[in-house]
Formats: C-alpha cells, structure tokens, sequence
C-alpha cells in the first residue's frame, strides 16, 4: 500500500502538511462513498487508491457497493449512453425498476455523517437523507455537456436533494439551485503507469516494439477511436515527415462502443502497412508499464482529440515533462495553455506544423515539456484530488464565502 | 514587536452554471457574477501557473482572444492593470467600461463555436493558521523562506482584494512595528509582475535591505 509520505518528495512537505491540517477538521465524521462498482471503471480505481489515503490522513473514509440485478444495470446503462447524448428511450417501468433497487440497497446500507454518492447509478438513495438527517454530496464523473432531457428531468429531482453536486470540468455544470463544485480528475505519480522507471526499461520495451530510439518518436497512447482521431494523426505525421525523419506510434486498446470503431482500426492498420515508421500497437489492459515506457521514450506526445471528457492521458504525458500537443476540446484545455505548457490545435496543418516545430527546435520543446510537468504537479495529481474532496466535506459545515479554519 | 502569524489558504472552486457564447453575455455576466467570481477569473492564471513568466493575463482577455478572435478587445482587457485597484468592484467596473465602450464603437460580435463558451467561476477560500509565527524580522525571514506558495499568495493578493484588508498583510506587519521603509518597499511592489518564486525572492531580499541587524 502506498503512503501518503511518499508523496512528499514529489509534491512538497507543505502541500502533506496541508492536507493533514484540513484532515483535521473533519475528525469524527464518517465519510461514506457508494457507487456501484468495486472493480473495474474509473471511479472504482480512484476509491481504491483515495479511501486508504483519506485514512492515513486521519479521515474516517468508508466504501459501499449497491447491488443491483441484471436488469437494473442494463437500465443505469441506458442512463449513462442518455448523458452521454446517444437518444435512448426508458420507460416507466424502468424509472420504477431504477428506484425499487436503489430502495432496497438504501435498507441495507449504514450511511454515514456525509455520504458522497458517486455517478448515477445510486442517485435515488438521497431519499433517505429526511429521515437520517445527515449530509449528501453528489459527484458526476461523467461527460455531462449534453444530457438527454428526459432522463436529466428524472435525475435532477434528485440531485437537487443532495447539499452539493461536483463536476470535473466547467462544461457539465447546470442551473441549479445548489453549489456545484468542481473537481478535476487526477493521476497518480507513484502508480505503474506513471511512475520513475529506469532508461534500461524504457530502451527495452520500445526494443521490443522495434521503435529506434535514436530517432525522432511522436506518439499518441488512445483507444482507436474515430474521436481521437488516429486517421488525423496519421495525416499530420505525413505533412511533417516531407520535412523531419521521425517515427509515429500509435498506441491503445482496440475495444470501443463507436460503432465506426472497426472501420477506423482497419484504416488505420492499412496506412501502418505502407509505412514501415508508423507503429500500431493494440496494448491489453493490463499494459500500465509498457504506456508508461512509450510515453517517457517519445520525443513528442499527441492527443489530437476531436471530442474528449477530460483527456487525462495528456496530463500522463505532460507529467513526465513531454512536450505535448493536444486538441483544443473537451478538458484538454484546461491542461495544456497554448505555447506556455504545451501546444493546442484544432487542425491536422496546425498538429504537423507544431510536430516539426518541437522536432526541431529541442530547448523550446524541453521548456514546454518542463512548465507542463511543473503545471500538472500543481494542479492534476492524486494530492489536489485528495485536497480538494478535503474541502468539499468541510465545506458543508462552512457557508461563507471566505472560511477560517 | 507584535508577532507575524503565517495562515495557509486553500480553495475551492465553484461552478456558477453561467456560460457566455459572445461579448455581449460576457458583459451580462461579468456586471451580475459574485465578486469571487471577478477575483477568480484576474487572478486564476496567476495561481495556477505561478512558475510561468509574469504578466499573466485575466480569463476575461484569454477567451475574448483566443475564443472570439477579437484581438482590439483582448488587448484592451489584458491591460487591465490588477495592482491600480482597491477593491474588486473598482476591477469589474473597468471591465464593464471597457467592453461598454467596445460594444458602443459599434464593433462586430461573434458568437463562439458551440463548447467553446466561457464558463463563469467562482471560489470559497478557506485559510487556517500554520504553526509559523515571527517575532522578529530575521526569524520572518527565516520562515518566508520555507512556507508554501499559497501563504505567500494568501498574504499578498488575498489581503488586499479578496480579504479587502486595503494592503498586504506584510507591510501592514512591517509598518506597525517601526520598519515603515521596509512596508513601503513592499508595498510598492506590483507583485503581478513577478512569478510566486520571483516575488518570494523580491521580498527577502527588501528584508535584508531594509534590517538594521
């Protein structure tokens, strides 16, 4: 298990000293997470690396799972395709059917003096808060720019039950009438994925994928998806490389729910034929250590997204200090501040351009790469997420605008 | 001598479900938003890119620029000199002005391209006492050297605008215990123009200047 210290050396003994003292404040209170998962899913791999750091720090942080049958998840699936803006149809007896179960898990838990209810799957269980009389707080990890109406209509009466409602990026906020907080994804220096690992270890896995590191490598790690755009990519490799040697990789799972999914992976493969620079890699996942070793091997790192929730693969690439270019959309924006910290684009001309900018001008790609990693260290580490759920909890026994502790 | 108490300040940032798609919104929004919301929007950018070369610019410039295009506006919203203003509502007044007199001259608006909208902000700070406390200039300097950057911040930016002391608290310390020299050194600074580490630097060095030890 991970200790908090061992962050220390990488975020400073002030910014752990912090969080012990706002840890503090919230001794004898039970934080109760629920969501619906214990394994697999993004929410699920945040709670498992946050409850046991909440308690190292003193925090009494406590996880419970619904249960729910077949039909309810294939019901909550719908739910989450609906936010996601694919039109769907629930119908009544579904809404019934979402309610019975959250009704049934809600006899069964023992909620705390704050439960933070994650996603929408056990939403509904807030009704139980007039009888408890205790804390809710609601945390969206989900895209929520353009919910499905009929389905947010039914959501909303009950997150406007809860006493707040947290969202990862300024787009997803609604028109309440409760505070909504914002609360950004992170990673995880100290996990597989991003940790320090030794240039023997980067040289034998780019080795083993035959890339030669001793020329230029351009990189995008993401699922063949026509939203990360792999063709584009492709494209602007091509522009670039009629004037700079370089290799591209293109690495990622092959799984997808985009019904284009097959025909931009089959694309995408026929261009790597012809081209014996051009790498594409389908990576299992259980491949943190091979991403890791790509991405620290790479000379240049894209996410040339057309469409992305928050993109944390650019913030992976920025902490270790990669100049990075990175489409001006969804949450990429938020990480990357254009020529300062990285480089946005919104074209397949301007993502060549800027590839053979960084190629060849080294010492401006190096101070990039550099303000980018100082950038993430600041603001998109495990740290400032364990921080900032700090203060959401505090926050509910502070009403003012400025609050002193 | 009185002591100096460091405080460490955090924030939470809170979404005010407000968004604007042209000059005119933004306009509406900037005149009704909380003041946390005006001080968020100058001052975030600091905050969050404090390593950075200085002069960064406010939200508010960003996105008329970069967003919309509207290079005459942005410059005259990036201009906007944050040190010349006592308070926050001085600060939202200019830019009401500004983009008032923009709109007035009769300029084309734009609307931006769907999901590139502004996003109006704000914050709640909480501050809390740090176990440092000075009781002299020399032990100041001693601790100014090792507290965290949002001490610096929370002493410096928040006094004066977002906790409406009037001035830092550093130079408020300074002044009430003989080293009126030193305050005004201080005072005089336009911090904005420094990074954190820059400004950190500045003022340590004003306290060896300026100690009679």
């Amino acid at each position: 298990m991970i200790r908090i210290e061992e962050y220390t050396p990488i975020v400073g003994e002030a910014a752990i000293e912090g969080l012990f003292l706002l840890a503090k404040h919230l001794r004898g209170k039970v934080i109760q997470n629920i969501n619906s998962t214990a394994v697999g899913g993004g929410v699920a791999e945040i709670l498992t690396r946050m409850i046991p750091l909440l308690q190292q720090l003193g925090v009494d942080a406590r996880w419970d799972v619904i249960k729910g049958n077949e039909k309810f998840f294939a019901i909550t699936k719908k739910f989450h395709n609906g936010l996601h803006g694919v039109p769907v149809s629930v119908t009544d007896e579904e809404y019934e059917e979402f309610l019975e179960v959250n009704r049934d898990n809600a006899g069964q838990i023992c909620f705390g003096d704050i439960v933070f209810v994650h996603d929408p799957q056990p939403i509904a269980l807030v009704e139980k808060r007039q009888e408890l009389g205790n804390n809710w707080l609601w945390r969206c990890h989900i895209d929520f720019s353009k919910p499905d109406p009929a389905i947010w209509k039914f959501l909303e009466r009950y997150v406007v039950r809860y006493d707040s409602a947290v969202f990862s990026a300024p787009a997803f906020a609604r028109s309440l009438p409760i505070p909504q907080v914002l609360i950004a994804p992170s990673i995880d220096p100290l996990s597989e994925k991003n940790k320090e690992i030794p240039e023997e270890t980067i040289n034998s896995i780019l080795d083993r994928f035959g890339i030669d590191r001793s020329r230029p490598v351009v990189t995008q790690i993401s699922r063949f998806d026509y939203l990360k755009d792999p063709l584009g990519v492709i494209r602007a490799y091509k522009l670039a490389k009629k004037h700079v040697d370089m290799q591209l990789v293109l690495a990622g799972g092959g799984a997808t729910d985009d019904p284009e999914g097959p025909a931009i992976m089959k694309q995408v493969q026929e261009e790597a034929v012809k081209d014996k620079d051009i790498f594409v890699l389908f990576l299992p996942p259980s491949s943190d250590l091979e991403i890791n070793a790509l991405q620290r091997g790479s000379t240049v790192i894209l996410q040339k997204s057309l469409k992305e929730g928050f993109g944390l693969t650019v913030s992976e690439a920025m902490w270790k200090a990669k100049p990075t270019i990175g489409g001006a959309v969804g949450g990429i924006p938020m990480q990357i501040t254009h020529k300062y910290s990285g480089i946005l684009t919104n074209s397949i001309e301007g993502t060549a351009y800027w590839i053979k900018q960084l190629i060849n001008e080294p010492e401006y790609a190096r101070r990039l790469g550099s303000n980018g990693r100082e950038h993430i260290k600041n603001n998109f580490l495990v740290t400032r997420h364990i921080k900032d759920y700090l203060l959401l909890f505090i926050s509910i026994f502070r009403e003012s605008d400025i609050v002193y502790l | 001598m009185t002591d100096f108490h460091f405080y460490v300040k955090f924030d939470q940032t809170l979404l005010l479900g407000q968004r604007a798609k042209n000059v005119p919104e933004l306009l509406e929004g900037i005149r009704r938003v909380p003041e946390s919301c005006i001080y968020y929007h100058t001052h975030r950018f600091l905050q969050q890119h404090h390593y950075l070369s200085p002069e960064p610019p406010n939200d508010f410039a960003y996105w008329v620029t970069e967003v919309l295009g509207d290079k005459v506006l942005g410059e005259q919203l990036s201009s906007v000199d944050t040190i010349q203003f006592e308070s926050i509502s001085g600060l939202r007044d200019r830019f009401v002005s500004l983009i008032e007199s923009h709109l007035s001259s009769g300029a084309k608006t734009v609307d931006c391209f769907p999901g590139e909208e502004f996003h109006f902000i704000a914050s709640r700070t909480f501050a809390a006492p740090t176990p440092y406390i000075a009781h002299n200039l020399g032990e100041f300097r001693d601790i100014l050297q090792r507290v965290s950057i949002s001490t610096l911040y929370y002493h410096i930016f928040d006094a004066k605008l977002r906790l409406k002391r009037g001035e830092n608290d550093f130079s408020k310390w300074f002044d009430s215990n003989g080293m009126s020299a030193l305050a005004e050194a201080v005072r005089n600074l336009d911090p904005y123009t420094y990074t954190l580490e820059g400004l950190r630097k500045r003022i340590l060095t004003l306290t060896k200047e300026h100690d009679p030890d």
